[in-house]
């Protein structure tokens, strides 16, 4: 069977390069069987042009590195097959995160600064026993913490949003998840009216409007919809109750 | 243009597992740390490990009477008596300690669930009461090699929930994390190391780093096999490459290369071995589940290089399923059931799906042996620190601590990283306590000079000379086809004439950009000669050795050879040397005899001198080798025959 023409449209621009303006560039290739963009990018840089700038390591959509827009919709390129695309593919860097050049942006600073903002790490009690048996947990819980647990911080909830693309500091679908992971863990101290500062207001669950892209998006099918609702379940509980 | 040149106390080199569990164990000490990672941490290769950390907590049913004796006994087996057993009691005393800690972190572990709980044990359905009383502790999963169910998991999610949270205690310290940076040169004084050039990766700009204490942690090397890996695209081996080009500092049994028996055909991402310790089989071609017949007692949970030799030889004799990208074999979970495979083998549910375009839970899945993990690295002392390189530590996968000896155990490397990153860091704290930062600077400038003027002759190079990504596809072919699961005299010596051949073609090698910044071609290039190198320090290494030896199999020297090879490859590049020099040094101090391993093969060469003779030998032979003085004396944390009676 004759393997499909693949056209490429790709965002170019070297931050580092005096001489270098934003475009498109054009590129062409033959399908293969069972292609990635992970494939059809290296082939691109290694067969036609080797300054083209992108990133990806774990190539198994575990390590998030790899979002990018692809006709217009942020996805993981290493778990976006060439096959259900057309043959036409047009290919932007995530919008939102500084650009470092053509596909690749620094998801690292703004997820960094996401920890920072929402505190993302256990508040213990107490500092850590060596020699104490581990604390219970039902596994219940644990499996609910660990489904919230699975954001690999890609970034492509927050490019598909709406507020995040005008709002900067609105905490995105990525932080509100965060939030949440840790509020319903009972190994973290923080109070209601911690909880209550940090998620009641329009950084936090209020600055969603709703439109649920990143529902839609997120790779690895977090159930973001149940998390913006348990959220703002905890804002309401945690609002009254402080009354 | 004048260098930059920043110091601080400590430098990690490597975001993952073990290099951010040892920067927090000296940010706690009250030092100021500096991670230097090729990607944002949390993408680093540790969030892909899957199915779990082995510590013996004995929580569940099956891991009734587990203990770190017992835990001991299998990873020095596992490893065919290759480990330093001291080593390897020091880990197991510390994983149950360093599995709860992870806890504490935030680490969703899976917990037992009290009462009633149905499990696939060895082709069975079985149904066990899980006591109340430990209703909500760790639970365990089994994994290959083990004698109790020992494995601790989060899902099938275990690397990435742990290297989380790990990060996220990084952040709450406040630990300076420069990433997209790449150390390409250690900066050293022949005896000590003093820190590393770094080369940023969104400019291509070189700086010094001048510290008190550096630590190698960036993971494995398995990209010196090409594509023949289930590593990720990072995992270059840069840190193993800098301290081989030191000349002085040895790396330990580069031979010693690991094959997962199931990464997914032909993408080689990886399948957890917790697919197989939940009761997943291994089927060939004519779906007959040829491990029963092969182990009897462990079917498909021998260790993963006895299981992937048989696997390997099955496809041999022509019992794979041929496709246009070689044979495979099958893997079968769908008796688990749907509701199984997509919550506790979840990450296998949707690789499987995303990858292959099949449901697990009712297709079978083709997966073949593929090189998983580098059993050898910096060679190093108990406490962590460089053979012959004083202030030079290295943790994980990058380090030859050497627990593994020449086959990891699946969960060990996990385990691993957090126990030594909590031990070595606090060698690490206590190095930069003690001395003081007497490096001077012009060692630094030269050190950046020397990094930019390879970048510089890289750019000017001009002409018609090979691409570095022939180079390096040439280098992937080479490896598998003579450096595999069986090894060969003849393919051996292939396999270093091949790669020779392409040291020589890398020195001509021509970049197609010249484009300013961090340029991914150049990028690259600066880090080919490097993974050449361990390339052929890995070949030269099996080739020299004529034995097998857990994942070292020599199809012409089939048997273990206790009388003359129960040692450790040490490699040493010395510099304008043309050829690297190979060393031995005696395992370390032995504790457990050597034995059968209770699976794979039961024949061996015997050793031929007393075991106390041999013993005798190991602190003057190890010191000759450049072995610094550790903390606590050789032998100080053996727990002499403590393991009898368990067996």
């Amino acid at each position: 069977m004759k393997s499909r023409r693949l056209h490429f449209e790709i965002f170019r621009y070297n931050p580092e390069d005096p001489n270098s303006k934003p475009h498109m560039q054009n590129f062409e290739i033959d399908e293969l069987p069972y292609m990635s963009l992970f494939m059809a990018l290296n082939h691109i840089r290694e067969t036609q042009d080797p300054s083209l700038q992108f990133d990806f390591a774990c190539r198994s959509a575990i390590c998030g590195s790899c979002g990018m827009m692809v006709n217009g919709r942020p996805a993981l390129g290493c778990r976006t097959q060439t096959k259900d695309l057309p043959d036409m593919i047009r290919l932007h860097p995530l919008p939102v995160f500084k650009l470092v050049g053509d596909l690749s942006v620094d998801t690292g600073t703004w997820f960094r600064e996401m920890v920072e903002n929402t505190e993302g790490w256990i508040h213990a009690k107490e500092a850590f026993d060596p020699d104490a048996q581990e604390e219970r947990m039902d596994d219940e819980l644990a499996q609910k913490i660990y489904d919230s647990d699975r954001c690999i911080e890609c970034g492509c909830c927050v490019a598909s949003c709406g507020v995040a693309n005008v709002i900067g500091d609105f905490a995105g679908p990525a932080g509100l998840n965060r939030m949440a992971r840790f509020a319903m863990d009972p190994r973290d101290t923080r109070e209601d009216s911690d909880w209550f500062e940090l998620i009641s207001n329009e950084q936090g669950v209020f600055g969603c409007i709703g439109m649920m892209a990143c529902h839609d998006i997120c790779p690895k099918e977090l159930p973001l919809l149940e998390v913006y609702a348990y959220l703002r379940r905890k804002a309401l509980s945690t609002g009254f109750a402080g009354n | 243009m004048s260098t930059q040149i920043v110091s601080t106390d400590v430098l990690v080199i490597g975001g993952g597992l073990a290099g951010e569990r040892c920067a927090i164990e000296a940010a706690a000490a009250g030092h100021d740390v500096l991670i230097l990672s090729l990607v944002p941490p949390r993408r680093s290769h540790s969030c892909a490990a899957q199915g779990g950390m082995q510590a013996a907590l004995g929580n569940c049913v099956k891991a009734d009477g587990d203990s770190p004796s017992l835990h001991y006994l299998d990873t020095v087996k596992g490893s065919d008596w290759g480990a330093d057993q001291e080593v390897a009691r020091i880990f197991v005393e510390e994983a149950p300690v360093a599995v709860r800690e992870m806890a504490h972190y935030g680490v969703p572990w899976t917990r037992v669930r009290g009462g009633r709980n149905r499990y696939f044990i060895k082709g069975e359905r079985v149904e066990i009461e899980e006591k109340e009383e430990n209703d909500g502790l760790i639970m365990h999963r089994d994994f290959g090699g083990t004698a109790k169910w020992r494995a601790c998991y989060a899902g099938a999610g275990t690397g990435h929930a742990a290297l989380f949270a790990v990060d996220s205690e990084v952040v709450r310290l406040g630990v300076t994390v420069r990433d997209r940076a790449e150390a390409v040169q250690l900066i050293h004084d022949g005896g000590r190391c003093w820190g590393a050039v770094s080369r940023c990766l969104r400019t291509g700009k070189h700086s010094a780093i001048l510290v008190k204490a550096t630590v190698i942690a960036t993971g494995g090397h398995g990209r010196i096999y090409g594509q023949y890996t289930t590593n990720a695209t990072i995992n270059e081996g840069t840190g193993a490459a800098i301290a081989l080009n030191t000349g002085v500092v040895p790396l330990g049994n580069m031979e010693a290369v690991q094959f997962h028996p199931t990464a997914l055909s032909p993408s080689g991402i990886l399948l957890t071995e917790g697919c197989r310790g939940d009761g997943g089989f291994l089927l060939d071609k004519n779906l007959d589940r040829f491990m029963v017949e092969a182990e009897p007692e462990k079917q498909e949970l021998a260790s993963r290089d006895v299981v992937s030799r048989h696997m390997a030889q099955r496809m041999r004799d022509g019992l794979g399923v041929d496709t246009e990208y070689g044979p495979h074999l099958w893997l079968d979970v769908r008796h688990l059931g749907e509701k199984h495979v997509t919550t506790k083998l979840r990450e296998v549910y949707e690789i499987c799906r995303d990858f292959a375009g099949l449901n697990p839970a009712k297709e079978l899945a083709p997966v073949r042996p593929t090189q998983h993990y580098s059993m050898g690295g910096v060679r190093v002392n108990k406490d962590g620190e460089a053979y012959n390189m004083a202030g030079l530590f290295a943790v994980g996968e990058a380090a030859c601590w050497d627990m593994h000896g020449f086959n990891r155990l699946g969960g060990n490397s996990l385990a691993e990283t957090i126990v030594t990153g909590r031990l070595v860091g606090r060698h690490v704290a206590k190095v930069a306590t003690e001395i003081d930062l007497e490096a001077n600077t012009s060692i630094a400038i030269d050190a950046v000079r020397a990094a930019e003027s390879r970048a510089a002759g890289w750019l000017e190079r001009s002409g018609s000379g090979p691409s570095v990504y022939e180079i390096r596809d040439a280098m992937g072919e080479a490896m598998i086809a003579n450096v595999g699961i069986f090894r060969t005299d003849e393919e051996l010596v292939a396999g270093v004439t091949q790669l020779n051949e392409l040291l020589r073609e890398c020195d001509k090698a021509v970049l197609r950009s010249k484009a300013p910044g961090m340029n991914p071609e150049l990028s690259f290039a600066l880090r080919l000669k490097g993974m050449l190198r361990l390339a052929l320090v890995t070949a030269k290494g099996a080739l020299a050795r004529t034995e097998s030896r857990g994942a070292h199999f020599r199809s012409d020297y089939p048997l273990r050879d206790d009388a003359r090879w129960l040692n450790r490859t040490l490699v040493r590049w010395p510099e304008g040397a043309s050829e690297p020099e190979f060393n031995y040094e005696p395992v370390g101090l032995i504790d457990l005899p050597p034995g059968h391993r209770g699976y794979g093969s039961a024949d061996r060469i015997e050793m031929d001198e007393p075991l106390e003779t041999y013993n005798e030998r190991v602190e003057a032979q190890q010191v000759q080798h450049g072995r610094l003085e550790t903390a606590e004396p050789t032998g100080s944390e053996i727990r002499w025959g403590e393991w009898g009676g368990q067996q």
